[in-house]
């Protein structure tokens, strides 16, 4: 794979307007170098699988603290497979209870669940990290 | 001070200033939470020109700088007011009612995100938010459901809500209709401020023009119905929520206030007959010193401005009262029995400053919404705070340290500055438009996301002193069922009530809001008949359109 920038779209599904975090974390990602697109509040599922298409991305960074992430990030992932776009990378920030966190990442829903207290460098390396192995492999 | 003493005292410090050239600081940055340097030494020498009766006065005295009452918590206490709400009217019910005979004074709704957005719970947009955040109301039902064994005269309330603040109000004035009790005896507070939901909060519905014709339309029924109920609170919570500093906070809030006697006064109606109900709504940050000197500046600018710039003459008009709730932005879900500890001394802050009423945040607040024992402590630490430890016996005690007048006046300068900039770019709502607002509150949130992230910013238990040990912290679920539940009793409404009566309502309310009636009158009708929130939005979003936000990071 050439070198490229790492795309990724950063998206708040759902009903809730806390977007500190999610516009900190899209700043954070650009300046590490990515490409970022952030969708801007309240976006239904399927808004966000069509962005997802559209920009052609690598990574798709959700960010729920409403506490409907259990509806919404199965739902964003189904869409996402869908849409023939399986392999991106499916992050999810937020108020995430931990038995939720795991459950999401059992399942498939989600490659990874980032809470209060990670740093925004931890969120970076993860990602060059696995788009690394990614091109490797 | 005389001269003289002023040159001896600058001498003294010239001989200390020497002795400290030899001595080692810690490598923590000597400045505020908000990034603002502090001093590690004040002395008369920074309050020179500070004149006791124009800048401090006294209590319950132009510029109500010391607090907006003669005897301040020698009269009353704050009212001690625990924010609260989580799945269905029911379950919330149960919750009121345990605080209030847990000792708690008034009560304050926490709404789900759909009610918050105008949506019913069976809109496809609520799928999986039902009764998370909050609790679900859709209609006259659920409200008179919450309120249940709480006479509404013996209570106030305060309701977070904002783009259908007016909806959820006309509920809960028929709630206490249904209860026999006059419009008259009705008190509380709904949030209503919909400039810092396009700032920083971002739950709004309409376009700025129509949201701002709703408030005034509110304002004036107040002042004729409903004369104990305070008609917005104008907060800063959720800018410092957004990630804000503290003169950011300060300076945002009061530009909204501005904003607001402007557009009542704009509506044809008289400062000095709305004003009286405008009540404010700060946070109380970790920051200890700096929070003091926020609401003592806050009080001071709003006297002076409505006394200045907006002629009010009746002393209810110039005298900021706010509620204040403790930072949830300082929490730290890594041992969140800390959290009690912070919380703690930020509701001293609050007190300090002068705070009419205070939530203080559960310690598992990071994590979800709180559970009964973590509410109960949160609850405790006020009543330690107001009944052991003598800090409500006396008026406004940090008054006079150099410090603290030192850094309110500078508080004051900084928000001056920035109303200056608000004003060149045409006003808050065009500054809204232009993204000045949420470009400076995302800007210090990244900043102080990279201090913590450098370990500048020390978090306790984050950052510094990590242990990793596994929590073990109960924390409250939401039963699934909640949302199905209340799905089924919307729907039941939905085919008992009088369909023709509701169809009949909303069109009457339609054609008032395309023309100019104060439209409050004609949603207490549709609420009246049972007409649910989503319908009532639908209906004026018809006329009104729907805001858009542009984003940005």
């Amino acid at each position: 794979m050439e070198d490229r920038k790492i795309r990724v779209l950063v998206a708040k599904p759902g009903l809730d307007g806390h977007d500190r975090g999610v516009k900190v974390v899209a700043r954070g990602l650009r300046d590490a170098g990515m490409e970022v697109i952030y969708t801007g509040l309240h976006q239904t599922p399927q808004q966000v699988a069509e962005t997802a298409l559209q920009e052609d991305v690598d990574v798709v960074g959700l960010s729920v603290l409403s506490g409907a992430h259990m509806t919404l990030v199965p739902k964003i992932k189904e869409l996402l497979i869908e849409n023939d776009l399986k392999d991106v990378l499916l992050l999810v920030g937020g108020i995430v209870p931990e038995d939720d966190a795991k459950k999401l990442m059992a399942d498939g829903h989600a490659d990874r669940i980032f809470t209060p207290g990670d740093s925004i460098d931890s969120i970076t390396a993860y990602i060059f990290d696995w788009f690394k192995q990614k091109a490797e492999s | 001070m005389d001269l003289e003493k002023l040159e001896r005292i600058k001498e003294l410090k010239e001989v200390w200033e020497k002795e400290l050239e030899d001595l080692k600081e810690r490598c923590e940055p000597a400045e505020t939470v908000s990034g603002q340097p502090v001093k590690i030494l004040y002395t008369p020498l920074d309050t020179e020109n500070l004149d006791y009766e124009s800048d401090l006065g006294f209590p319950g005295r132009y510029p109500y700088t010391r607090g907006v009452q003669p005897n301040m918590y020698r009269g009353r206490l704050w009212t001690m007011r625990q924010f609260s709400g989580f799945g269905d009217a029911y379950d919330s019910n149960r919750r009121y009612r345990y605080l209030l005979e847990q000792g708690q004074t008034g009560l304050s709704v926490a709404f789900d995100m759909p009610t918050l957005m105008g949506y019913d719970s069976d809109s496809d947009r609520s799928l999986g938010e039902v009764g998370r955040c909050g609790v679900a109301i859709d209609s006259l039902e659920d409200m008179e459901i919450l309120f249940d064994q709480i006479p509404l005269d013996q209570v106030t309330t305060s309701m977070t809500i904002n783009g259908p603040a007016a909806i959820l109000w006309c509920m809960y004035l028929a709630t206490a209709e249904k209860q026999g009790i006059s419009l008259d005896k009705v008190g509380g507070t709904i949030q209503n401020d919909i400039l810092k939901e396009y700032i920083a909060q971002k739950s709004w519905i309409f376009p700025p023009e129509p949201s701002m014709r709703l408030i005034t339309d509110i304002f004036e029924f107040a002042t004729d119905h409903v004369p104990k109920w305070n008609t917005i609170s104008i907060s800063g919570y959720h800018i410092r929520e957004a990630g804000s500093t503290a003169v950011q906070e300060l300076a945002f809030t009061l530009a909204d206030g501005f904003a607001y006697v402007e557009a009542g006064i704009n509506a044809g109606l008289d400062v000095d007959r709305f004003a009286p109900r405008l009540s404010f709504f700060f946070n109380s940050h970790i920051d200890f010193f700096e929070e003091i000197c926020k609401y003592r500046a806050a009080r001071r600018i709003w006297a002076r401005r409505m006394k200045e710039k907006y002629g009010a003459k009746d002393p209810r008009s110039l005298k900021m009262r706010f509620h204040t709730q403790t930072a949830g932005c300082s929490l730290t879900a890594q041992e969140p029995e800390n959290n009690i500890v912070r919380t703690a001394y930020e509701a001293l802050s609050a007190v300090l400053g002068g705070t009419q009423s205070l939530h203080t945040n559960s310690m598992d607040e990071v994590l979800a919404l709180p559970s009964e024992k973590a509410v109960k402590i949160a609850l405790r630490t006020q009543q330690v705070l107001a009944y052991e430890t003598g800090v409500a016996n006396t008026i406004d005690p940090l008054a006079g340290s150099y410090f603290i007048e030192a850094v309110t006046d500078k508080m004051e300068a900084e928000a001056e500055k920035y109303f200056k900039r608000i004003d060149e770019l045409g006003g808050v709502l065009p500054a809204i438009d232009q993204g000045f607002f949420q470009q400076e509150i995302a800007d210090a949130a990244y900043e102080f996301q990279k201090a913590v992230d450098r370990g500048e910013q020390v978090l306790v238990g984050v950052n510094r002193y990590r242990t990793d040990e596994p929590m073990e912290l109960e924390i409250l679920k939401i039963d699934p069922e909640v949302e199905r539940k209340q799905l089924e009793r919307l729907k039941r409404l939905k085919e008992n009530r009088d369909g023709d009566k509701v169809t009949a309502c909303l069109e009457e309310l339609k054609r008032c809001a395309a023309a100019s009636d104060n439209l409050i009158p004609k949603i207490l009708d549709a609420v009246r008949a049972y007409a649910t929130e989503g319908e009532i939005t639908a209906t004026l979003k018809e006329v009104f359109g729907e805001y858009r936000e542009k984003p940005l990071f």
